[in-house]
């Protein structure tokens, strides 16, 4: 115990951007060397994806190699690198501390983007993987605004995701493709990827509008009514979508266009975090808690409640109608089957299990339960035991979630850790 | 002087029980109120009443004759209507500085898309509320509770939040449920100055409901007594400390016989 704080005080003076500069040389490393060498003279078959997870589950025999490969490619550089680049990078960091956070923040996004680009670019399983976390990334934020913010049990969250899904997928499929459902393209395909944020957009817009009709009865009922009235939801829009046959019904729709490579995915996920952060520091968007935790005292306090309500609601739906549409525009394929219940558990496990009311903990969720669903996937049904046995223990140990109740602070995060500079 | 708060024979029935019958109550401009009557009789109804969150099913209430009756109990609080409850009702994940910010919501006019862009007047508006709230802290005295949430307060201190948070919104007439419900006799003399003070500094009227007599007598200048849903007596309070049918209802009958 001792010596395990001893180690880790060792990087206190870290700053992100020591950490980002880690990542990178550990990135290079596996770029340069990770196949050719590394892995080959572990025995290795190829270069492991995740962390050697899917290898050391398949193969038992192969675990001191896949260890001894994570070590060596990602564990030892990252630490020493970030160790030895402190004199250089909390220098960096203390310039970058004085211009404005926005620029502090975007210098330190796009040089983390470079580094996941390169390290997904890789194996081209891991650019799957990675958009969708992002897109999971902003379901949890999104349905942590309703179940989380605003404290209601709303079980419709893939009902919100299918609406954003469909719309944007048709408004594409109409425009920018020669479909055989929709005829020919009516715009020329080259606007596609520029006009693409529209039907994001609308198809969030449709999904923030169908939500009304979950977010009028929470006026009135709360708790298990609500999670019941949302669940019916759910289903009306799967059944709904499953008899049109216009837009495929149960079969689906396939033939998206590619609009969605890892640098949009990635920009929509860095919009929706701002966004929604900014939304639930202000004083209009803490008023969301206030309802949640007494609607009375609310009113009282001049809260207009209903409007609160409406709002968590819409507003968690347009994002949801955004990560619908970011998934059938990766997935290039949608159905109806893909948005229930087996969605929702999904969605909600990674919402409790991250952490209610708080981005960061919603962030912390959606990567560890995709992180872990892909790298237990060889233990195949034990995987469905696994990972509730690891939310049960979640919600004994923290009924909140891992990390609740906690926002970014983005200018203590990116701070430089110099301590004789800052004058300790 | 012309009446701030006006209710005109108020009647309300829950179902088929009369629960408030011809309640009459005039305000003044820097008057404190008080409304006293055994358990049961109907006075935080009455506040529900007024500050609307039941509507009455007759009568008339208004504010600064403006009439204030059927309007949603936010609106009735953003004309000034601001008010505490008998069982502290706080934000249990909040913290104090959010409770106080958080009760300017009608004084917010950024709208949604300001906040979600963080744009600069929402910025200019969140910053000036701020260094409102701090005042209101600082006058109360839970500045040093500022960063904590609110359930690890003690008792007295949550009251307080309480208070500071009904004065945030601006009110022209503060309605206080049993200030003291709960309290220690030295807290309870805590609360007298503090209300004595929110009085002098704010120049609001009060109406208070109260249990115990020396906590109404010393600081309203007019009292009503209510019992089931009735007023039986109204006036200064020497008047009503030696009303016999004041007495009775709170001491039972005497039996002379």
């Amino acid at each position: 115990m001792e010596t395990a704080r001893k180690f880790i005080k060792t990087f206190s003076n870290v700053p992100m951007l020591g950490w980002l500069i880690g990542f990178f040389a550990a990135v290079l490393i596996e770029y340069y060397w990770g196949y050719d060498y590394i892995s080959y003279y572990l025995g290795l078959p190829k270069i492991p994806v995740l962390f050697g997870a899917l290898i050391m589950l398949k193969e038992p025999i192969m675990i001191p190699g896949a260890i001894a490969y994570d070590l060596i490619v990602y564990v030892i550089p990252i630490l020493f690198i970030a160790k030895v680049s402190i004199f250089f990078t909390n220098r960096v960091a203390a310039v970058l501390e004085k211009t404005p956070l926005w620029m502090s923040a975007i210098i330190h996004l796009a040089f983390f983007y470079g580094v996941l680009h390169l390290w997904a670019g890789i194996n081209d399983y891991r650019v799957l993987i990675v958009k969708l976390t992002l897109i999971s990334i902003i379901l949890t934020i999104s349905i942590n605004v309703i179940n989380g913010y605003q404290g209601e049990f709303s079980c419709s969250h893939p009902g919100f995701m299918a609406i954003g899904a469909y719309i944007s997928s048709i408004l594409t499929l109409y425009f920018f493709v020669n479909d055989k459902t929709f005829g020919t393209a009516v715009l020329s395909s080259e606007l596609g990827p520029w006009l693409f944020p529209i039907a994001l957009i609308a198809g969030g817009v449709a999904a923030s509008l169908g939500s009304l009709l979950v977010a009028i009865p929470s006026f009135r009922t709360r708790g298990d009514y609500l999670a019941i009235i949302s669940l019916a939801f759910m289903f009306i829009v799967k059944s709904a979508v499953e008899n049109l046959n216009v837009i495929g019904g149960a079969r689906g729709m396939g033939g998206q266009p590619d609009y969605a490579p890892l640098p949009i995915i990635f920009i929509w996920t860095i919009l929706c975090i701002w966004v929604v952060h900014n939304f639930v520091t202000s004083i209009m968007g803490k008023a969301l808690n206030a309802v949640r935790d007494d609607e009375a005292a609310s009113e009282s306090m001049t809260v207009k409640t209903r409007k609160t309500k409406m709002t968590a609601f819409m507003f968690g739906a347009f994002w949801a109608g955004i990560a619908g549409g970011l998934f059938a525009h990766v997935l290039a394929y949608i159905n109806p089957g893909m948005f229930s219940i087996n969605r929702l558990a999904e969605i909600l496990a990674m919402v409790y299990f991250g952490g209610l009311n708080s981005i960061i903990g919603s962030i912390v969720g959606a990567i560890s339960i995709n992180v872990l669903g892909e790298a237990l996937r060889p233990l195949e049904l034990f995987k469905w035991i696994i990972i509730p046995l690891i939310l049960i223990l979640v919600m004994i140990f923290r009924p909140y979630g891992l990390i609740s109740f906690k926002e970014i602070n983005a200018k203590k995060l990116l701070r430089s850790k110099h301590k004789r500079e800052q004058g300790a | 002087m012309s009446a701030l708060l006006n209710v005109n024979k108020m009647t309300h029935y829950f179902g088929g029980l009369r629960a408030v019958y011809n309640y009459n109550l005039n305000i003044k401009p820097h008057q404190i109120t008080g409304l006293i009557g055994p358990n049961g009789a109907g006075k935080t109804t009455i506040f529900n009443l007024i500050t609307g969150v039941y509507t009455p099913t007759q009568g008339s209430i208004t504010l600064e004759n403006e009439n204030i009756k059927g309007l949603e109990t936010n609106e009735i609080a953003a004309k000034g209507l601001g008010r505490t409850f008998q069982n502290l009702a706080l934000w249990r994940h909040m913290n104090v500085l959010d409770h106080i910010k958080m009760a300017h919501y009608s004084q917010l006019s950024y709208g949604l898309i300001g906040s979600f862009f963080n744009t600069t007047k929402c910025r200019q508006q969140e910053t000036q509320i701020e260094e409102n709230s701090y005042r209101l802290l600082e006058l109360f005295d839970i500045k040093q509770h500022a960063d904590q949430i609110v359930t690890n307060l003690p008792y007295g201190a949550q009251r307080r939040v309480e208070m500071a948070r009904a004065m945030a919104t601006n009110p022209k007439i503060l309605f206080l449920d049993e200030p003291t419900a709960g309290m220690t006799p030295d807290e309870l003399g805590q609360m007298i100055k503090i209300i004595r003070q929110v009085h002098q500094d704010f120049n609001v009227a009060i109406f208070l409901i109260e249990h115990r007599m020396k906590f109404v007598m010393e600081l309203c200048q007019y009292i009503q007594t209510l019992v089931f849903g009735e007023l039986i007596a109204e006036g200064p309070p020497e008047v009503i400390q030696n009303n016999p049918e004041v007495i009775e209802a709170y001491l039972g009958k005497e039996d002379l016989t």
